[in-house]
């Protein structure tokens, strides 16, 4: 589990082959397209800062990317995941529709008395509200929605395509409906049109955070020393709980999650806690950024993925408290060591040298890397759909050298490295999946664990490597050649 | 200090009042502020119309869907599509940003029909609109024609293309110009008099159970006519697993689709996804053009089965009249399961016009008929079904509401059981009423795409779905003392 990437480079791979496979690779496109996609993929050299991968970037029009919106990115990812607000998809009906349910965000609660995460509200624009615009029906809705849910702590209002073309003013009749209705009313400009990626609908939910909610309540009990927030984990399977549950044995108090299970009137308090500990860096550095400018709260990011990268950041965690705290991470860890290691001890055999291409979101395509060396597996390929390039200067250190980087690829070219590279797994989304297990590769949903999960923490780890396993070692595979 | 005093605390929701509320929205005082609702729209049954553009698109030999608009709009008619199906949906995007909504969107069609074209190597490419084309009117027409005389694609290249903004109608309303375009294309103006393929173009609509494509398939087979359907996806969408990926595994040929024109006959079995298409037919050919119910249950299908007959002058293959037979054996002996059962069923039209005439068919009561976008004349059409069975009397019919409605009424005024598609089962879940899965979407159980609901076949699994969930609800349900091994 000590080793290094670097003490154990990968077998076949080296940077001449790999920068040979993304020529190849390049040779698919016309002229005009090979020329956009060149600097979105590169072979891995940790040591020289030329490999630089360029990202968030316009996509190419024209070929399959993987890519969703900034709407995704702010329905899909932070507001959506708060279980005490309605959450409004203001437009036509289908962007809501498609989106519904299918983060696998957890909440505590009653699905439509105090909580309302995996419902779908929506103005279902007409035609007619695209000519006279939909700012008098959206404060008709707003109404609406508190009346039939009355124990709504807010209402978000998630912009679509027409309504920013248009021109309607969400925020005038948000800010009107907050005071007639005397609870937030967050008016979010999330339009799929915006910036190259889910991306921008990230970083635009974090400034109506900061706009519209921080700083706006208090807890109720008097502040703590070990009070933190965690920040950037959506619940996904149950992963929320599996980090909180892990932070507080060693006697921190999560205050609050964002936005995962997350409760507005808590995350409104946030200002308030010591310290706040980012999972997702690229979908809420943003926020704490600010907290630390204007609140002076320190942030610090944690891998929870894999029982190494777990050990490490719950001492680098308890390093920003007092030798209590940092005791008792030793003996959380020491807790947890030998059931891990039985974990692994039943997993590794069979996933020892197995190889792996990642392509997915957020923080996944560095920080599962861990947990799939806790197996013995290495990973060939790592890529984003919506990264920056803070993202990437975090992913070269995590790879060996040669491996291959891209940002934003098309399925083609995931096609084609999967043919190069011959993983044993390949831990993408849903579009991809089937691409793949077509062509019999094994493979993972890694946005949504594959309705599977937690996957975070010591809980999650052997889930996680139950599923690698299952995925890689079905008898299903041994199928797919007939005998005729 | 004076304005942090004024931060209000944060404050936790009681279990006194989430009982309180819970209560209250089972109420009728709840359902009358429901019902009562103007701008809301909370948990849906119908997607927007781009969905249906891509699903017949999909149905088209080596045909690559185009979304001209956002990405993020592709992805999720794709993303929609896989989890379905849990099949690949190929499509592409041209990625439309901000700019295009000053300049306009050609130089994105452009660029992406270039690569889309050089890259997957379509047959066809069928673009089709999200909002944000349709909100600045981008003329289609002309940026394609465009893209032929500037040689991005070659002058004979088809690009049948649709306008299909999701802020009107549903998915339903998407299926229809999209295939009229594809149709319109390729088999535009190659009418020959005097010439008989002798085939029948069957168009089944929108319809994601690819096991319903496959029925129809098997029945005209029975029939020994040649047939041409229209947006085929049954190899798309359940395409076998041999180790090789193929984008594009299936579709109705092209070729036999240029041919539309010169067919013997057309079929269509849903009325509100295929009105331009049999509009266009019926206006370029001699040929009869008829629109029939989706043949779910007995009747429908015996409707679909005499259509063919006379048009084809052929009679009903022996085989299909001794599944018939079957089928009405295996209801007669399930017929006291369903018998005076209230039903609940939500979505689309020609859906629910097919599963309303099953139900009256088993004696069993559609009683909340509910459609997430139509109009009155189709409610006009389903309650003069209604009017054909005594047990059709006193069912109730809901246009243009939602499954939050529907949560409303079924708690005021229950139901034994409900079937549409997964977005039910929140009911299910709050009310303990069972629900049979059937519609779009399905997304949390595994594989009933591929088992037909239409014909006699499809029938038989419905009615076997229909029955033995009332009876697992009644062996989970009831006392001890009343759980037996018989049923």
């Amino acid at each position: 589990m000590e080793e290094t990437n670097k003490n154990n480079p990968l077998e076949g791979i080296t940077k001449e082959k790999t920068q040979e496979i993304v020529e190849e690779t390049l040779a698919i496109y016309p002229e005009k397209a090979r020329a956009k996609r060149a600097p979105h993929m590169s072979a891995n050299d940790p040591e020289d800062a030329g490999c630089a991968i360029r990202s968030n970037r316009k996509t190419v029009p024209g070929v399959m990317s993987a890519r969703g919106c900034a709407y995704a990115g702010a329905k899909g990812v932070v507001w959506g995941p708060i279980r005490d607000m309605v959450h409004v998809s203001h437009g036509p009906i289908g962007c809501g529709y498609y989106s519904w349910g299918t983060r696998r965000n957890l909440v505590e609660g009653t699905m439509g008395v105090d909580v309302f995460s995996a419902m779908q509200f929506t103005s279902d624009f007409q035609e007619k509200d695209i000519v006279y615009g939909g700012d008098k029906k959206l404060e008709v809705l707003c109404r609406e929605a508190k009346e039939l849910f009355p124990l709504t702590k807010g209402i978000s209002v998630l912009s679509e395509c027409p309504v920013g073309l248009i021109g309607d003013d969400i925020n005038a009749v948000a800010k009107k409906s907050a005071e007639e209705l005397d609870i937030p009313v967050v008016p979010c400009n999330c339009e799929g049109f915006r910036g190259v990626s889910q991306s921008l609908g990230h970083h635009i939910s974090n400034d109506t955070i900061r706009d519209h909610i921080i700083g706006t309540r208090e807890f109720s009990e008097p502040i703590g020393k070990y009070d933190v927030a965690i920040i950037g984990d959506y619940n996904i399977g149950g992963d929320a709980w599996a980090s909180k549950k892990v932070l507080e044995e060693m006697g921190l108090t999560v205050k609050a999650v964002w936005t995962g299970d997350g409760q507005i009137e808590h995350i409104a308090a946030t200002h308030q806690v010591k310290l706040n500990l980012i999972h997702c860096y690229r979908s809420m550095n943003y926020m704490a950024k600010v907290m630390e400018e204007k609140y002076g709260i320190p942030w610090m990011e944690f891998n929870f993925f894999g029982p190494t990268k777990i050990a490490e950041s719950l001492r680098e965690i308890a390093a920003q408290f007092d030798e209590q705290i940092q005791e008792n991470a030793e003996k959380v860890i020491a807790k947890y060591t030998a059931p891990m290691q039985r974990v692994i001890d039943e997993y590794r055999p069979r996933l020892e040298g197995k190889r792996l291409l990642i392509f997915v979101g957020g923080l996944r395509p560095r920080h599962t890397i861990g947990a799939y060396e806790d197996l013995g597996m290495k990973v060939v390929a790592s890529g984003y759909e919506f990264a920056h390039n803070d993202d990437y200067e975090r992913t070269y250190p995590e790879l060996d050298k040669g491996t291959l980087v891209f940002d934003d690829a098309s399925e083609l070219e995931l096609e084609k490295w999967v043919e190069e590279f011959r993983p044993d797994l390949v831990a993408s989304g849903v579009k991809e999946k089937y691409v793949f297990q077509k062509a019999g590769i094994p493979f993972r949903q890694m946005h949504s664990w594959d309705y599977s999960g937690p996957y975070h923490a010591y809980d999650g780890f052997p889930i996680f490597a139950r599923d690698m396993d299952m995925a890689i070692n079905s008898p299903t595979w041994g199928l797919v050649k007939a005998p005729f | 200090m004076s304005e942090q005093c004024a931060i209000k605390k944060v404050t936790e929701i009681t279990t006194e009042e989430v009982d309180r509320i819970k209560a209250w929205i089972n109420t009728e005082e709840y359902k009358e502020k429901n019902l009562a609702r103007e701008a809301l729209v909370v948990n849906p049954a119908h997607a927007c119309q781009p969905l249906g553009a891509q699903l017949v698109a999909h149905g088209f030999e080596s045909t690559l869907p185009f979304v001209h608009g956002s990405q993020g709009c592709a992805s999720y008619y794709r993303s929609s599509l896989n989890r379905h199906f849990r099949e690949p949906a190929p499509a592409v995007s041209d990625a439309m940003t901000e700019d295009g909504a000053v300049f306009g969107g050609q130089n994105n069609l452009h660029e992406g029909l270039e690569n889309a074209y050089a890259l997957y190597k379509p047959k066809m490419i069928a673009v089709f609109t999200s909002c944000m084309p349709e909100v600045i009117g981008d003329d289609l027409n002309s940026y394609i024609q465009n893209a032929r005389n500037e040689e991005i694609i070659p002058q004979d290249y088809p690009v049948p293309y649709a306008n299909t903004p999701s802020f009107n109608g549903s998915h339903v309303q998407g299926y229809d110009p999209m295939l009229k375009s594809i149709v319109e294309c390729l088999g535009g103006g190659k009418r020959v008099e005097g010439k008989n393929n002798g085939r029948l173009n069957l168009i089944p609509g929108f319809d994601t159970c690819t096991g319903n494509y496959r029925e129809y398939k098997r029945i005209m087979k029975a029939f020994d006519i040649p047939c041409t359907m229209l947006a085929d996806i049954s190899e798309t969408f359940d395409s076998p697993l041999t180790g090789t990926y193929h984008p594009f595994p299936g579709g109705t040929p092209l070729d036999e689709t240029a041919d539309v024109l010169n067919s013997q006959a057309t079929i269509a079995l849903q009325s509100y996804a295929t009105k331009l298409t049999t509009k266009w037919m019926a206006q370029n050919t001699d040929a009869p053009v008829e629109t029939l119910s989706m043949p779910i249950g007995v009747k429908k299908t015996d409707e679909l089965l005499l259509k063919i007959s006379e048009l084809f002058d052929k009679p009903v293959p022996e085989e299909l009249i001794a599944e018939r037979g079957r089928v009405v054996d295996a209801m007669t002996d399930a017929h006291q399961y369903l018998h005076n059962k209230k039903f609940a069923i939500y979505g689309d039209p020609d859906w629910l016009l097919g599963m309303v005439s099953f139900l009256l068919e088993m004696g069993a009561k559609p009683y909340h008929i509910l459609c997430s976008r139509s109009n009155k004349k189709f409610a006009k059409t389903l309650q003069a079904l209604l009017d054909t069975s005594p047990y059709g009397a006193d069912c109730n019919i809901w246009i243009n509401k939602d499954l939050w409605h529907l949560r409303s009424l079924c708690a005021t005024d229950p139901v034994d059981a409900m079937i549409g598609n997964c977005h039910g089962k929140f009911i299910t879940r709050d009310l303990g009423i069972p629900l049979i899965r059937a519609g779009y979407p399905i997304i949390d159980r595994v594989n009933l795409h591929r088992y037909p609901t239409v014909g006699y076949q499809g029938t038989m699994n419905l009615l076997t779905w229909t029955v033995n969930t009332l009876l697992d609800q009644v062996d989970a349900t009831c006392e001890d003392r009343n759980f037996e091994i018989m049923r």
